[in-house]
């Protein structure tokens, strides 16, 4: 028998089929009698919606039909699932987010009209008749227009277009910081807006069964429960016996999968009217301006520190872009998912930070990949830089001297969270050892002499994930619950099924969770299957996102496991005849302790579900638990990231020569996979510190609406990634694992960043906000040759 | 993409036929643009007309000369023993454009009829004083570039091969726009009987240029430092979002020190 549990780098099983095109994704899936759906959507960013003329429309060939703002006055709003509160006590500004535009359009690619006809070709044919009455509006794009006096309101109740003004932290404590600071370090800093770009396009596909008056909605989600939850609840009023949300094979989300978009409400709805099913796949352009955008944020960060170098004091002003409307998790991004961040791995006394929420005409922002810690982590471990050169200290020795030591845990910072576990020192030293940063100045000195800037930068963090204690998330304004539930069904041959909450979207789960099962329960892993993605089957979930899968999800088999190991021994006891305490259950055999009486896994299982001899007047027969978890706390991977780069000065062009990490994410059940998702993050990370950027002109066209003008990373903007780990494990879950989605694309922009302005050391450059294209690099460097020239 | 009709004539009389008797007609040779243009429903043609089945797909090094066909796509000119002994600088470039699945589509013929600002083919054509030949005449390369996706293609026009003339040496330089990978600026130097040409791709408001000023110095010495000092006019530039125009006037100087530092 092959158990390979905790530990092993088992072979991901789900990439057979991945990798030999037998995947089933949402437009591999097609329903009898489907229709299809082509949404005509905004091409003005802002706009009064006049006429909505579809007469000529609904003559063309194939059209079922046509729907506009107007048939949906009677359903909810598109809702937001986390509310937060402004300093003054009042709730942020809710707009409705109607399914199709209703009155107004405001921003590319809001929806105006769904076409649904017998062909994908007709729908589009169709809209193309459809004969729009849109009287144009002032727009705002960026976050300073929308801020300005004046400025044109994407809302009418959202005054001066802001959402919420929310802060935390204490702030008389940072003045009195500041008061008695040796030097304060000031840095503005934008985070740039990047489009998530999965591989795999949104697509869904809306069901209606006449009969059973069930819809079933078959959609590219990474938590079709919390889909089922919003749009049953919130948006159709369906209960939730009579509404399926499947997510089957999903080819990646990073975030942008997590919301409820409209779409998947304006099909499931239309499906009940045109009593067929009906699909549509976002291409690639619609994914563009349709798919929640991330980060966007302005910031300005100011440290105080003593005269050597200790943190007294940190204060930050945010403007965070919420797009046109909110999207699912919109508010809780720049606030409890950042903000709360900044304490990073020091141990800063007093933090305060502001966050003003702003409405633009742009596509909705949202979580993405990270999440809020990213752009706390930017913030920090920039300003640490900053911070070091203008107090002429290494920035090695800066942050030792502000490290929160390992002494210190569980740490209460000053900003709401309580870390439970870490060694930043064990990172730092590891990552500074693998990336033979004291051999530094020699590389620098090789490469001056052809001619090229070199360049390295550190940078550490900490993250909060695994979200989250259902209570404490609730205090903080989320609508929902954040546990995570797994159902284990044992069948009576003693193969296993396990139904879990959690969604695997790329992340290797049939793999890892069927790990977990072989460890605990002896079993191999060709009698194991992973399910998820399916309300009908799976009890309940809460989905995929913040690095909770493991720490949550993962949590919660082991406690559904422990309950089937219970139930095993006391039918091992009954089978022979010993006392349940005297039960002991290891290598997948219910053993009498110091005889040599065992039962093997499958025999318990069998004698489950063929109750001859059985303790039928105690126990029922069957081998099949769930476990609802709910985490005490959050967990908080942590560690340290260096990037190498070498600067061309005579285009600008920075080169990633090397990436080290050394992280601390607790537990790790696949070694291979969580190098695989360290790397992935760390190439979304450097594609956000080099190469990608959102850009919006100042009327809301997106100029970089396509892959010609977006810049993703591609495999040869990536160097070889060493990733090593110091592990202190999670003191909370029942696998004292952390988390390592999101690590790598947290810690590594101001890592890339640092190490570009390093290379620039000569050429008086303090800051370089992101992307660092050649174009911006160059320039920097040309700027600084007159000054020279006058000296 | 709409509805059309698809012809795939096995003559060049019958194709010339084909685009000459409907003005939607439209031509398709490798389809690395025009099929993306398609999907998008951003051109509505009658009928395609496919060349694939003319015999224009060959390369031959005759009489001095080397000879593609309109139809060759850039893998079999980046791979060909002819091209890389004739002018390797040609087979660098063509094994350069997009990616390997547009290399192995995409066609010199289809790349010159477009006559995209950025693609890398047209530096090539006119820096190196090629002839292209089409269905009705020969066009020599000063005449047949005409600014951004301009030619001297008449309606209807089918290219069918492209001649050059074997430089002495010559390189291609190209600096890709991050996001694309499309020539941002790309400059071909060629050192020929008939002088120095320098050819610059990507970086005009008016698609490929020659530079008189390049040409000039590095007719009088070959060398990269020969360059030093010469500019090139900021306000014939594009600007847009990956780079200013005096970004990419800077960058012309630099991609054709390099291409004539790496000429042979």
């Amino acid at each position: 028998m092959v158990v390979d549990g905790i530990g092993a780098s088992v072979k991901r099983k789900e990439d057979l089929r991945f990798l030999s095109g037998r995947g089933n994704y949402v437009d591999d899936m097609n329903r009898p009698g489907q229709t299809f759906a082509h949404f005509l959507r905004s091409d003005v960013p802002h706009g009064k919606l006049n006429k909505v003329d579809i007469s000529a429309a609904l003559k063309m060939p194939g059209v079922v039909a046509i729907f506009t703002g107007d048939d949906f006055t009677g359903v909810g709003g598109i809702p937001c699932g986390w509310q937060i509160h402004s300093k003054d006590g009042t709730p942020m500004v809710e707009p409705r987010h109607p399914v199709l535009a209703a009155g107004k359009v405001r921003h590319v690619g809001d929806p105006i009209a769904m076409v649904v006809a017998e062909t994908k070709q007709q729908a589009k044919d169709a809209a193309e008749a459809i004969i729009l009455d849109i009287e144009t509006l002032p727009a705002v794009a960026g976050l300073t227009a929308a801020l300005a006096a004046g400025a044109p309101l994407v809302h009418d109740e959202a005054a001066g277009n802001i959402c919420f003004d929310w802060h935390i932290g204490d702030k008389a404590a940072v003045e009195a910081g500041f008061a008695k600071a040796h030097k304060i370090v000031r840095l503005d800093l934008v985070n740039n807006r990047l489009v998530p770009n999965a591989m795999e396009p949104r697509a869904a596909i809306g069901d209606y069964d006449v009969s059973s008056g069930e819809y079933t909605l078959y959609t590219t989600s990474q938590n079709p429960h919390v889909i089922r939850l919003l749009m049953g609840a919130f948006v159709l009023s369906i209960p939730e016996h009579k509404l399926r949300v499947v997510a089957p094979d999903v080819g990646g989300g990073f975030g942008s999968k997590i919301f409820h978009y409209a779409e998947e409400a304006a099909l499931t709805w239309a499906a009940g009217k045109v009593k067929r099913p009906i699909k549509w796949t976002a291409d690639r352009t619609e994914a563009f301006i349709t798919d929640a955008h991330g980060r966007d944020h302005i910031s300005t960060a100011e440290l105080a520190l003593d005269a050597e170098g200790h943190f007294l004091a940190l204060k930050v002003n945010t403007q965070a872009n919420m797009g046109a409307y909110l999207s699912t998790f919109a508010p809780s991004v720049p606030t409890y998912l950042s903000a709360t961040l900044l304490a990073g791995v020091y141990k800063t006394p007093a933090i305060y930070a502001e966050v003003k929420a702003v409405f633009t005409n742009t596509v909705p922002v949202d979580a993405y990949r990270g999440a809020g810690r990213p752009e706390a982590t930017f913030l920090l471990e920039r300003i640490v830089d900053v911070a070091a050169r203008e107090m002429n200290m290494d920035r090695v020795e800066i942050r030792k001297k502000n490290f929160i030591p390992k002494e210190a845990f569980p740490y209460q910072t000053p900003i709401a969270l309580q870390y439970d576990s870490g060694d930043y020192m064990a990172t730092f030293d590891g990552c500074l050892k693998a990336a033979d940063y004291a051999g530094f100045e020699a590389r620098r000195k090789a490469s001056a002499a052809k001619g090229k800037l070199r360049g390295i930068g550190i940078s550490t963090y900490v993250e909060a994930c695994g979200i989250a204690p259902s209570a404490v998330a609730g205090a903080l304004g989320a609508r929902a619950g954040l546990y995570e539930v797994a159902n284990i069904r044992v069948h009576p041959t003693g193969s296993v099924t396990v139904f879990t909450g959690a969604h695997s979207h790329g992340q290797g789960h049939e793999t890892t969770f069927a790990q977990l099962v072989s460890e605990q329960l002896g079993v191999a892993h060709d009698m194991i299957d992973i399910v998820h993605g399916d309300t009908g089957k799976v009890p309940f979930g809460m989905g995929t996102y913040g690095s909770r899968s493991l720490s949550v999800g993962g949590s919660a088999m082991v406690k559904a496991m422990d309950k089937i190991i219970d139930k095993g021994k006391k039918i091992a006891a009954h089978l022979m005849e010993a006392d349940v305490h005297d039960i002991e259950f290891k290598d997948g055999k219910f053993s009498v302790v110091g005889t040599d009486k065992a039962k093997t896994f499958g025999e318990i299982a069998l004698t489950a579900y063929v109750p001859h001899n059985y303790p039928i007047e105690e126990l029922e027969p069957g081998l099949e638990e769930t476990a609802f978890y709910d985490p005490k706390n959050f967990t908080y991977p942590g560690g340290c990231h260096i990037a190498e780069v070498e600067i061309d000065p005579d285009t600008g062009t920075v080169s990633m020569i090397s990436f080290t990490a050394v992280d601390d994410i607790g537990r790790v059940i696949n070694p291979m996979i969580v190098e695989g998702q360290v790397q992935g993050g760390i190439a979304q990370g450097i594609g956000q510190a080099l190469l990608e950027h959102a850009i919006y002109d100042e009327s809301g066209q997106l100029l970089s609406g396509s892959m010609m003008d977006y810049t993703m990373p591609r495999a040869d903007d990536i160097p070889n990634i060493s990733v090593g780990m110091e592990v202190t494990l999670c003191t909370h879950n029942p696998l004292g694992s952390k988390g390592v989605g999101e690590v790598g694309a947290i810690g590594s922009p101001p890592a890339v960043i640092n190490a570009v302005v390093d290379a620039l050391r000569d050429y008086g450059v303090r800051h370089v906000d992101m992307p660092a294209t050649p174009a911006k690099i160059w320039a920097l460097i040309d700027a600084y040759h007159p000054k020279m020239a006058a000296e | 993409m709409y509805d059309f009709t698809y012809a795939k004539p096995a003559s060049l009389a019958d194709a010339a036929k084909a685009l000459g008797a409907d003005a939607e007609a439209k031509a398709l040779a490798g389809g690395m643009t025009f099929i993306p243009v398609l999907k998008q429903r951003l051109n509505k043609p009658s009928t395609v007309v496919d060349l694939s089945a003319l015999g224009l797909n060959y390369i031959k090094l005759e009489g001095g000369k080397l000879m593609i066909g309109a139809m060759t796509p850039h893998g079999s000119v980046a791979a060909s023993a002819d091209v890389k002994k004739a002018i390797p600088a040609l087979a660098e470039l063509a094994g350069n454009i997009g990616d390997r699945q547009v290399r192995y589509r995409g066609t010199i013929g289809g790349s010159l009829a477009n006559n995209d600002p950025s693609a890398c083919y047209p530096s090539a054509v006119l820096a190196l004083g090629a002839t292209i030949k089409t269905n009705e005449r020969s066009i020599a390369t000063d005449d047949y570039f005409q600014g951004m996706f301009t030619t001297a293609l008449n309606p209807g026009e089918i290219i069918t091969e492209v001649q050059f003339p074997i430089p002495e040496k010559a390189a291609y330089a190209k600096f890709a726009n991050p996001a694309s990978r499309y020539a941002m600026v790309g400059v071909f130097v060629a050192k020929t009987a008939g002088g120095v040409r320098v050819a610059v791709t990507g970086a005009g408001q008016n698609g490929v240029f020659r530079h008189a000023a390049f040409e000039a110095a590095l007719a009088k010495s070959f060398t990269p430092d020969a360059l030093n000092g010469i500019a090139t006019p900021v306000g014939d530039m594009n600007a847009d979002i990956h780079g200013s125009a005096a970004y990419r006037a800077h960058l012309v100087g630099v991609m054709a020190k390099r291409a004539v530092a790496a000429a042979k």
